[in-house]
């Protein structure tokens, strides 16, 4: 289920950055390269499970399946975190630069 | 138990390319401005900027997977921070980071491989079209 809700977010995030390109300014490129970049980590991990449970890994107990969904959604909202504090850092359209000066005059 | 560390090593190296990459280009284009002035051609994508595809991927997934390490307590805020190494398990946590971990940033490295070789056919596609029309 992580793996599948990182995809999901990765084709998400995928169609709003080509939505938006080449406009780069809220920087959907950075955000798109780590949940693919997840993703592809955790389709290796799958696929290391599934060569030692074999058929076992398509139905996972529904406990495991919740607490699973749960992990995903969290590493979503990381992703997006980190995103957050990378557009803030970048800022690149200076809006925190403008507030910061505008403060200090 | 641990294979979110191969990936994050190769990231480092990857950056530590990258500003290597992007400060050999700054040097060029210092020696080279007069050149491009008098030559019309279809701007690529910069190799530094290419290559910061695959530092965005690794450290990016990296991060989100060793949140998910700690989330399943493989990973801990005390020394000596993995609990493979805290419970005697080096061997099957280094086994897994040579399995797992090195196949890991093996498939980030080959998708980035295409990504680049795809960029690079588009590029020549379009420099070609250019020659072209004139």
């Amino acid at each position: 289920m992580t793996l599948l809700i990182t995809v999901f977010a990765a084709i998400i995030t995928t169609l709003i950055w080509y939505k938006n390109a080449p406009d780069n300014s809220m920087r959907y490129g950075m955000l798109t390269l780590m949940y693919w970049g997840a993703s592809l980590m955790w389709l290796v991990d799958a696929i290391f499970e599934y060569a030692e449970l074999g058929a076992e890994f398509f139905t996972p107990a529904l406990g495991d399946m919740v607490n699973d969904s749960y992990l995903g959604l969290c590493v979503v909202a990381l992703g997006l975190i980190i995103w957050l504090v990378y557009l803030f850092v970048k800022d690149p359209k200076g809006i925190i630069r403008s507030i910061l000066t505008r403060k200090a005059a | 138990m641990a294979c979110f560390i191969a990936p994050a090593a190769e990231a480092i190296v990857t950056t530590i390319a990258t500003s290597v990459v992007k400060k050999k280009e700054k040097e060029a284009d210092a020696g080279v401005v007069s050149h491009e002035e008098t030559h019309d051609s279809v701007s690529g994508i910069r190799f530094s900027e290419k290559l910061g595809w695959l530092n965005k991927m690794l450290w990016g997934g990296s991060a989100l997977l060793a949140f998910e390490h700690i989330w399943h307590g493989e990973v801990i805020p005390v020394f000596p921070f993995l609990t493979a190494i805290k419970d005697g398990e080096v061997s099957g946590m280094l086994a897994e980071m040579g399995t797992a971990g090195i196949g890991m940033a093996a498939l980030v490295t080959l998708v980035w491989g295409g990504m680049v070789f795809a960029a690079s056919r588009i590029e020549k596609r379009s420099a070609d079209a250019v020659a072209e029309e004139k």
